[in-house]
This record gives C-alpha cells, structure tokens and sequence, in this order.
C-alpha cells in the first residue's frame, strides 16, 4: 500500500489534551501489540542503551590494541576475538553502535530538514517555485544514489562530514517527494487558508498548521529512511569509501575480517547481522505503527 | 497547423512520444550533473592526488590532462562528442608514455556486468511476480504471512550479510561452489555458470522482496474496485478474479516496480561484485573511486545513470500502454 493517505481530521490537535490522549493510545497500543513488535522495540531499546554508554560496557577502548595475535579466535578475554590489528572485536562492535546509528541518524535529521522542509514550501506555494524545485529533484533523482554517493566521494574525498552531507542530500529528494504530496493536500484545507487570512508568517504555517497533519506519517518514514541510510552508510563502508579507520563502524569491520569467511570463521558476519537486525526491528516497528494507524483511520 | 496535426495522433502514441523525449531531456540533463561535478573538485584536489611535493608545472599538466584549463562549455561538448563516438576518456592512472583508455577499461567488464544483472533479472521478475500473485491470492493465510515476514526480513539486511552467508554456507562449508566469481573470457560454460551462481542468487534475494511486496498490494489494491466485486458477484473463481479482473488492471504499477528495482539492481551490482571479485562495472568503478581516477568514475556513473533511466522509461511506456483508459480512449 501507498502510505501516502491524508491524516483523518480528527487525529489533529495542538491542544494538550488531545496530546496526552493519543500518547495514551500508543502506550495502549504498545501493550497490544503482538510479541514480535515488543520483542523488536526490545532490540531498539538494547541497540540504543549500547549506543549511549559504549564507554561504560566495552571491555576494552575503541582501537585499543589488546592483543599480538591478529585475528584470535574467540576466548574468554576476547569474547569474540580480536580483528585484523589485534583489536578487540566485541569493543568495537559495542562502539560501532553509537558511530554507525549515531552517523545514521544525524544524516536521516540532515535530509529530513532540508526534504521536509523544501517539501512544504513548494506545496505551500506551488507555482513556479514548486515547479523548478521539483523538477530539480527529478534530475537528483535520475542518478542512482549509491553511484551519485560514490562519484561525489570520489570528487570531495571520503571524510566523515562529507559522507554525512552528501548522503543527506541525495536522501532528503526522497523526503522532499513525500513531503510534498502530503502537504499539497494539507495546503488547500480550509485552516490553512483561515491562517494565512488571519496574517500568520511562513513559519507558523509550516510548523503549526501543515507539519502536524503529516507528521504521523513522517515519523514512519523517518523510520524506514533511518534504515535506508545505515544501509548505504554500512555498504560504503564496506566498500572502504565510508567511514575512515581507526573509527569502528560496522560496514568497515565486514569489511577488515572479511578474510576470515574463506577459512568458514563466522566473525565477520556478526557486525554485519547488527546490521541487519536494528533495520530488521525499525521496519517491523513502521509496519506496525502504519498498520494501527490505518487501523484508527477507519 | 502543427497543433491539429497533434491532435491527429491517437492519445497513447502521443504519451509515448512525450515519455521518450522526457527520457532525452533528462539523460542530458543527468549528463550535465555527472560532467559538472568536476568542476565542482576543491582546490587543493590536484595536491591530493599528486602528492604534496608535486611542482606547479605537474599540477598544470595535470589540469590540462583533466581539461581543467579550458572553458567549462567547450569541455562539455568534447566530452558528449567524444562518448558519442566510444571516446570516454583516458584514465588518470595511465602513465605518459602508455595511455590506457577509459573505454578499453569498461568494455569487457560492462558486458560482464550486463550478463549478471540480465540473468538475475530473468530468474527474479517472474518468481516475484508469481509469489506476489500468490500472496494477493492467500492474502492473510499463513503462505502469505510467512512471505510477507521473510521478505520483510530480506529488504531490511544489506546484501554484503546475504552474500557472506551463502558464501559461509554453500562455498565454505559445504563446497558446492567456488567463493570467487572472477570469471575469464576463455573459460568453459559450465564453469562460468558455476562462478556466477552465487552472485546471482544474492541479487535475486536482494530485489525479489520489494518487487513480490508491491505486486501483492497493486493487486490487493486494485481488488477492491467495482467490478471486481462485479466479477465475484457473477461466481467467477478468485484465481480467475485476480489473473483476469485484477491482474491486467494492475500491470502498470507492477512494471513501475519491476523497473525501480531492475534499476535497484544496478546499485547492488556495486557490492556484490566486490564481495565476489567478479570482473563487472561496479567493481570497477569501486576501485576507480578509491584511487580519485575522474574520468572512469565519470563514464561508470554515466553508464549506471543511463541504465537507470533508460529502465525507468521502458516502464513508464509499459504502464502507459497497458493502460486501458489511453489503450481505449473514448
């Protein structure tokens, strides 16, 4: 299904009330929800806790070298072994939390500023600043985004800022598409057109009037968004175009073990299922929070 | 004159018409963009690649070997002129004395690449398609909950996870097959079908979910129209319903999808290729964007960007010609 369906009128208050009523239905919802839902806001919650204090649970620092043998097999002081460097494994996996989903999520903010942003402008004014604007984006969009990803890293280099800018830019042109169809319904209602008559600015029409009727369903892209760019982070990263060593990250430990697969050592394969299993989560997540949302809307 | 004229064709022609000169004007346009972000390179871009120590008469050498000494106009026209005629550059990391041509680099590995990604094709848009029916058939049986959780599952992992498993597993473990894919002109069939297995399967699990996911929900959305209920209220069968009511209505999303993802294909080239070192575009172009060699990194992007949107077109003039409205008009 399309996710683009306008908000049911009813869903939309600023009032505190109303605000306190829909946090409550979520909770209840939440306490609904079927196990595998619960057991995925579980994994978000495990991800998000390692995340945040990497430095307290890590047994041992960032790229500290902890051992002379490259490549140890795991034992009982290295739970998972140590990397290429002789770096513990299981360190830099906790590490790599906070640098891949931190990256992650500061590039998914980035992108949504700017798309959401530039979305509900041209909505709001259509015309020809909706028409060079989008027809702007059409062209971005004509590029495959890994390759575009990958000619700008080329061009400008790989660092951290610019994987998190260019990335940004190339994903908020999908934002700014959503963003837009939804606001071009919310931008002919009847209250914002009341707003615009009582004199409001531009800002309070974005942020008060149009960006709370679609922000349901911005939340759920923000979701799947989030999930896209770890992916493409993550494969940059493989690729060794992403984020640059020393700095653990989970697409460049697949990528410095990598060599152990031939000799059938699973290792590499855990930084790669963290991976997959936080995106695994959130888009169960999404599909659920669509799912009762559709459920509410009638 | 010329407007009556217009009139004169029928509506689908003119559509297509219209499609295919969009197509144009976008690939100029995308050409534009990929030239023009060298001209975008920092400053300090020739000292990067030339090392500190490079003099100021090497680093002009070298500006002039990008063509960065001459106008930005002039430089575009050579260099559309010079694709259009198979000229796509001399790479950077040719040495004075022996050039190594841009188009000598890609030619044999394009095809490789083009072999990879039309066999998974092949194998993937029918399977998906057919599961996608399927589920819209069972929706809500556990067939299609199962299919539905798995192809979550599948869309949600990075490729490099899917191809290391199969590699641990089918290559490793149990040697069914070889962990490389570096396939040689020269080389007998068998042996190359057994090289490219692997990667091809792993495209296959890549593109398969969105495709069969979208293809449900066209059909499912498609199905609660008028006269499908038409047609269960005269006591057609539902196989019959969904293969003759509501497939033909739901062809043009499903060839949206169908070509989103084929052009998706040529994204996951990129990382499937590196993981088994098959001698493909993308693998190239990695190597090329590692190395800051602009001019092969330019012609692959050109290359991946004008199959992208040449597959887009195809299925925008799908979805328009299987239109029954423009199919139709009245």
């Amino acid at each position: 299904m399309d996710i683009v369906n306008t908000p049911n009128t009813t869903d939309i208050s600023s009032s505190a009330k109303l605000t306190s009523g829909r946090r409550n239905r979520f909770s209840y919802a939440l306490r609904k929800a079927p196990l595998n839902v619960k057991l995925c806001f579980a994994i978000v919650a495990v991800y998000l806790f390692a995340a945040f204090f990497a430095d307290l649970i890590a047994p041992f620092g960032e790229s500290e070298l902890v051992s002379r043998e490259p490549f140890a097999s795991w034992n009982g002081i290295n739970l998972f072994g140590t990397d290429q460097l002789g770096r513990d494994v299981l360190s830099r996996l906790i590490y790599g939390a906070r640098n891949s989903i931190g990256i992650a999520i500061i590039t998914t903010s980035i992108a949504f500023l700017m798309g959401g942003t530039l979305g509900i402008i041209a909505a709001f004014f259509r015309g020809w600043v909706d028409q060079v604007v989008s027809r702007l984006i059409d062209i971005l969009m004509a590029i495959p985004g890994l390759i575009f990803a990958l000619m700008l890293l080329s061009v400008f280099g790989t660092s951290i800022q610019n994987l998190i800018l260019i990335i940004a830019i190339l994903d908020s042109t999908r934002v700014f598409r959503l963003a837009r169809a939804l606001a071009m319904d919310v931008a002919v209602s009847d209250y914002v057109e009341s707003a615009q008559v009582r004199g409001e600015n531009l800002l309070w029409i974005i942020t008060q009037e149009i960006l709370p009727n679609i922000l349901p369903i911005l939340v759920a892209e923000f979701g799947l968004r989030f999930c896209f760019v770890l992916l493409t982070t993550s494969s940059l990263s493989f690729l060794g175009l992403g984020v640059p060593p020393p700095m653990a990250d989970w697409g460049s430990m697949v990528r410095e073990n990598a060599s152990l697969i031939t000799y059938g050592d699973i290792t590499p394969l855990i930084p790669a299922v963290a991976i997959a299993l936080i995106t695994v989560a959130v888009n169960f997540i999404v599909d659920w929070y669509l799912q009762i949302r559709g459920g509410s809307n009638g | 004159m010329i407007l009556r004229n217009l009139k004169m064709i029928p509506p689908l022609i003119r559509t297509i018409i219209s499609r295919l000169l969009l197509g144009v004007l976008t690939l100029v346009a995308v050409s534009v963009i990929i030239f023009s972000t060298v001209s975008m390179l920092p400053g300090n871009f020739a000292t990067a690649i030339l090392g500190q120590s490079a003099t100021p008469e090497t680093v002009a050498a070298f500006k002039s070997r990008l063509g960065l000494d001459q106008p930005v106009a002039t430089r575009y026209f050579n260099w559309v002129g010079g694709i259009l005629h198979g000229d796509l550059g001399e790479s950077l990391s040719s040495s004075p004395g022996a050039p190594r041509f841009v188009a000598d680099i890609i030619s044999s590995r394009l095809r490789n690449t083009f072999l990879l990604a039309s066999v998974t094709a092949l194998i993937a848009v029918p399977l998906s398609i057919v599961l996608g029916v399927l589920c819209a058939l069972y929706r809500g049986a556990a067939f299609d909950r199962v299919v539905n959780g798995i192809s979550l599952t599948t869309i949600s992992i990075p490729e490099f996870l899917i191809a290391y498993i199969l590699l641990i597993f089918v290559a490793v473990r149990l040697r069914w097959l070889p962990t490389l894919s570096n396939v040689k002109d020269g080389m007998d069939v068998a042996e190359w079908v057994r090289r490219m297995t692997l990667p091809v399967l792993v495209l296959t699990i890549g593109i398969i979910a969105h495709m069969m996911r979208m293809t449900r929900s066209a059909i499912i959305g498609v199905l609660s129209s008028p006269y499908i209920h038409m047609a269960k209220c005269k006591g057609a069968s539902p196989a019959r319903v969904i293969l003759r009511h509501a497939l033909p209505n739901a062809w043009a999303p499903i060839a949206n999808v169908v070509a989103v993802n084929l052009a998706y294909l040529v994204v996951g080239v990129v990382v499937v290729e590196t993981v088994f070192v098959y001698p493909g575009i993308g693998q190239t172009m990695v190597d090329a964007v590692r190395t800051r060699d602009l001019p092969l990194v330019q012609a692959c992007a050109l290359i991946f960007a004008s199959a992208y949107i040449l597959l887009n077109l195809v299925a925008d003039i799908i979805a328009i010609s299987t239109n029954p409205k423009l199919l139709h008009p009245r």
